[in-house]
C-alpha cells in the first residue's frame, strides 16, 4: 500500500540530494575535521561549506554565528543554560505555555531543581499571544525569553522578531525555538535582536541527530557540552560530519525552493482543508487561519477520539498526528490545544496534518476522499455521535 | 504507537453489536466526553431465565476501547446475569489477548459499564462505585473503585492505579491517598494470602517455580522498577533462586539489601527454605 504521508512536523523524508550528498563520507572521506593532514582537513572545509549554507537560509550575519549540534533538543538546553550561567543575578525565564517538552520540560525542571522563576505566557482560542502580557511579563528580573517561532501541533506563528526587541529594551536575552519555521518562512536574523536560535535537521530533509544553534555576535555564551576545541569551543565532540553535511545541502535546498515550493504546500494545505470542513461537519481548525506554518494544518473531530481516527487512516496507509490524551502518552489530551481552550468535544478528535514540499495534489485528494467515511463510522459507534450524523444527512 | 494484538486491531476495525436497543432492559453508561473515553451499553434481558439475549455498545474512545466493548458484548450474549456479574475486567483483556499496560482502564470501563448496565435492571442505586470518596479530582474515581481494582488486578504502583483507572494520571495531587488505598488493600490480601499457604499442600517444583516468578513480577518488580531497577529469575535449583539484579540495581550499593529484600518476599509467600543468590547479569 502506498503510503501518504502527512506528519512532516514529527520527522521528514531525507532528500534524496541530501543522501547522495552525504554517501562519500562514510567510507570514503571519513577522516577528522580536527586532523592535522589533509585528508580530515578536506573534510573541515566541507563542514565550514554547510555552516555557510544554513547561515545563509537564516539570513545570519556571519557563518561563525552558527554552532553545529545533536539536535533541537540540545541547542534548546543550551541556549537557556548558557543565558543563566552568563547573567546570573537574573532569575527569571519568560516562555509560553504551548513550548515543545524541550523547552517545558526544562523550564519546569529549572524551576523546580535550580529555583528559578518561570513567568508563563497564554494563548488565546487562536493560539495566540497577548502581546500585552509578553511586554507585561518581561522585566529587568528577566534572564531569557524563550518563545516558540511557530507551534509544532497548530502551526501558529509567533511576532519574535517584536517579542526580541521587548527582551532587548530590558537587557534580557531572546531565544527562540525554531525548528518548525526553519525552511518554511523567512527568518531574517541579520537585523533582529535575536540571541539564539535552534534548529532541527530532520524536521528540512535532513537526517535525524543533527541541529544548530545561533548565537547572534556578541552574545554572551557559556558551552553546555564541554569537551575538545571543535565549534571554536563552543560545543565539544568529534563533528557529526555526515549529518552536518546533510544538513548543509538540505539548507540550501530548503532556500532554493522556499518560495513555491511553500506557495505549492500552501495551495494544498488549503485544499486540505477546505475540503475536509466541507465533507464533514462538527469540525473545527484549531489555530490562526493566517498566523500559520504554510505546511500545517489541525483540525478537531466532534465527538470522536484522535487514536481511532489515526488507527483507520493507518489502515488506509495515511500518517498524521493526534493531541488526543490516548496518543500523548499521558492522559491528558495536547497541553497546547489546552491551553488553547480548545472545547472538550473536539480536543480528544484533534488531529494535525503536516504537509512537505513532496506533498501532491494526488495524495491530499485521497485524503478528503477516505477520511469522512472514518470519521462517519466513528461517529455512528460513538454514544454522542448521533447529532453529527443527523447533520450529515441534511446535508446530503 | 501501541502495540495491539490481531484480536484487538479486529475488534476494533470490525466492531460487533454496534448501537442502540431502543427498548433495552438495562443499560449502564461510564465515561465522559471529558475524561476522553466514554461507554454505553445496552441489555436486552429474558425476564424468566434472566439470560442476556442481546447486547450492543455505543463507545466514544481510542482503538482499545472500542475493541473492548465489541469484546464485553460478544461475552455477555446468553449468560445469565448471575454469570455475567462474575465477568472481571482481566477476562475482557483475555479475551482480546491481553491489553497494553496502559489500555488497561479501556477493560475497567467495560467491566464497569456491565455492572452499572445489571444494577439498573436490578433497580439498585446506578452503581457500587458512586459510594465512596472523590479520590482523583480529574476523573472522577473513588476509593471503593481503586480499592476494587487494586484487589482484582493485584496492582502494586500508583503508576499501575493509573493504567488502570486512569486515577493519578491528571494533576498527580492525589498519589499519596493513592499509595495508602494500595498498602491498605495488600495488607488484607497478605493476610489472606498467609492462611492459604499454611492450609495448602506442599507444591510441586513446578508450582514453586511459576509462584515465584508470580512473586516476581507482580510484587518485586514493580518496586524495584519504580527506582528505575529491575530483577530477572535467571533459574530455581531446590530452594536455590538465582536472580539477575537489572538497571540501577546493579549499580545500587544496597543491592546487597536489594537480594534481602527478594528472599524477604519470596520466603514470605512461596516458601520460607527459599534463599535467593544473585547472579551476574
Amino acid at each position: 500500500m502506498k503510503v501518504v504521508y502527512l506528519d512532516n512536523n514529527a520527522t521528514t523524508m531525507v532528500a534524496p540530494e541530501v543522501v547522495e550528498a552525504i554517501r562519500p563520507f562514510f567510507t570514503q572521506r571519513y577522516g577528522n575535521p580536527s586532523s592535522m593532514h589533509s585528508f580530515g582537513g578536506s573534510v573541515a572545509r566541507e563542514v565550514a561549506k554547510a555552516r555557510e549554507s544554513l547561515a545563509a537560509l537564516l539570513e545570519a550575519e556571519s557563518p561563525h554565528e552558527v554552532v553545529l549540534t545533536s539536535g533541537g533538543t540540545e541547542s534548546d538546553s543550551t541556549a537557556l543554560r548558557s543565558a543563566l550561567e552568563t547573567m546570573p543575578e537574573r532569575r527569571e525565564i519568560v516562555t509560553t505555555r504551548v513550548e515543545h517538552p524541550a523547552i517545558l520540560n526544562l523550564c519546569k525542571h529549572l524551576a523546580r531543581f535550580k529555583g528559578y522563576t518561570v513567568r508563563w505566557l497564554s494563548v488565546d482560542k487562536e493560539g495566540m499571544l497577548d502581546m500585552e502580557e509578553v511586554r507585561e511579563k518581561i522585566t529587568n528580573q528577566t534572564a531569557i525569553v524563550s518563545v516558540m517561532w511557530a507551534n509544532n501541533e497548530t502551526g501558529v506563528i509567533f511576532p519574535i522578531h517584536e517579542i526580541a526587541e521587548i527582551a532587548y529594551e530590558h537587557g534580557a536575552l531572546m531565544h527562540t525555538d525554531a525548528v518548525q519555521a526553519v525552511g518554511k518562512i523567512s527568518l531574517k536574523l541579520r537585523h533582529s535582536k535575536i540571541n539564539f536560535l535552534s534548529l532541527s535537521g530532520h524536521k528540512i530533509h535532513a537526517p535525524k541527530g543533527v541541529g544548530a544553534l545561533y548565537i547572534k555576535k556578541g552574545t554572551r555564551f557559556a558551552p553546555f557540552v564541554i569537551g575538545g576545541h571543535q565549534e571554536a569551543d563552543r560545543r565539544g565532540g568529534t563533528e557529526n560530519v555526515p549529518g552536518i553535511v546533510g544538513l548543509g545541502e538540505a539548507s540550501q535546498l530548503a532556500l532554493e525552493h522556499m518560495e513555491d515550493k511553500m506557495r505549492h504546500v500552501r495551495k494544498l494545505r488549503d485544499k486540505l482543508e477546505q475540503g475536509l470542513m466541507e465533507k464533514i461537519p462538527f469540525a473545527h481548525r484549531n489555530g490562526h487561519k493566517e498566523m500559520r506554518l504554510p505546511n500545517t494544518l489541525n483540525i478537531g473531530f466532534e465527538f470522536v477520539e484522535g487514536e481511532a481516527i489515526l488507527m483507520r487512516m493507518d489502515d488506509k496507509g495515511i500518517c498524521a498526528s493526534s493531541g488526543s490524551a490516548c496518543t500523548s502518552g499521558s492522559l491528558e489530551p495536547s497541553h497546547v490545544l489546552r491551553a488553547m481552550g480548545v472545547p472538550f468535544t473536539s480536543v480528544h478528535g484533534s488531529i494535525r496534518f503536516s504537509l512537505s514540499r513532496y506533498t501532491t495534489e494526488e495524495e491530499i485528494d485521497y485524503v478528503i476522499r477516505e477520511l469522512p467515511e472514518i470519521i462517519i463510522f466513528l461517529r455512528s459507534v460513538s454514544p454522542f455521535g448521533r447529532e453529527a450524523l443527523n447533520a450529515i444527512c441534511t446535508v446530503q | 504507537m501501541w502495540e495491539y494484538t490481531e484480536k484487538v486491531k479486529d475488534h476494533f476495525f470490525h466492531p460487533r453489536n454496534i448501537g442502540e436497543i431502543a427498548d433495552a432492559d438495562a443499560v449502564g453508561e461510564v465515561g465522559s466526553i471529558a475524561c476522553g473515553d466514554a461507554l454505553k451499553l445496552y441489555l436486552k434481558i429474558d425476564p424468566d431465565t434472566r439470560r442476556i439475549l442481546d447486547a450492543r455498545f455505543q463507545t466514544f474512545g481510542c482503538g482499545s476501547a472500542i475493541a473492548s466493548s465489541s469484546a464485553l458484548t460478544e461475552m455477555v450474549k446468553g449468560k445469565t446475569v448471575n454469570e455475567a456479574l462474575k465477568i472481571t475486567n482481566q477476562d475482557i483483556a483475555d479475551f482480546l489477548g491481553g491489553l497494553p499496560q496502559q489500555k488497561m482502564h479501556c477493560s475497567v470501563m467495560g467491566r464497569d459499564a456491565l455492572h452499572a448496565a445489571i444494577a439498573c435492571y436490578q433497580g439498585q442505586a446506578p452503581a457500587e462505585d458512586a459510594e465512596g470518596e472523590l479520590v482523583c479530582q480529574c476523573f472522577g474515581v473513588t476509593d471503593e473503585q481503586i480499592k476494587r481494582v487494586v484487589r482484582e488486578n493485584n496492582l502494586a504502583t500508583v503508576g499501575q492505579v493509573t493504567d488502570y483507572t486512569k486515577a493519578g494520571g491528571g494533576c498527580g495531587l492525589c498519589h499519596e491517598k493513592i499509595e495508602e488505598l494500595i498498602a491498605q488493600v495488600r495488607g488484607e490480601l497478605k493476610q489472606e494470602d498467609k492462611a492459604d499457604a499454611t492450609a495448602g499442600r506442599p507444591m510441586t517444583n513446578i508450582q514453586k517455580i511459576a509462584k515465584i516468578q508470580e512473586v516476581i513480577e507482580k510484587e518485586i518488580r514493580p518496586m524495584l522498577q519504580q527506582d528505575n531497577g529491575d530483577v530477572e529469575l535467571v533459574d530455581v535449583d531446590g530452594n536455590r533462586v538465582l536472580v539477575a539484579l537489572r538497571g540501577m540495581c546493579t549499580s545500587c550499593p544496597s543491592s546487597a539489601l536489594t537480594r534481602t529484600g527478594i528472599e524477604t518476599k519470596l520466603k514470605e509467600l512461596v516458601d520460607p527454605r527459599l534463599f535467593v543468590e544473585e547472579v551476574a547479569a
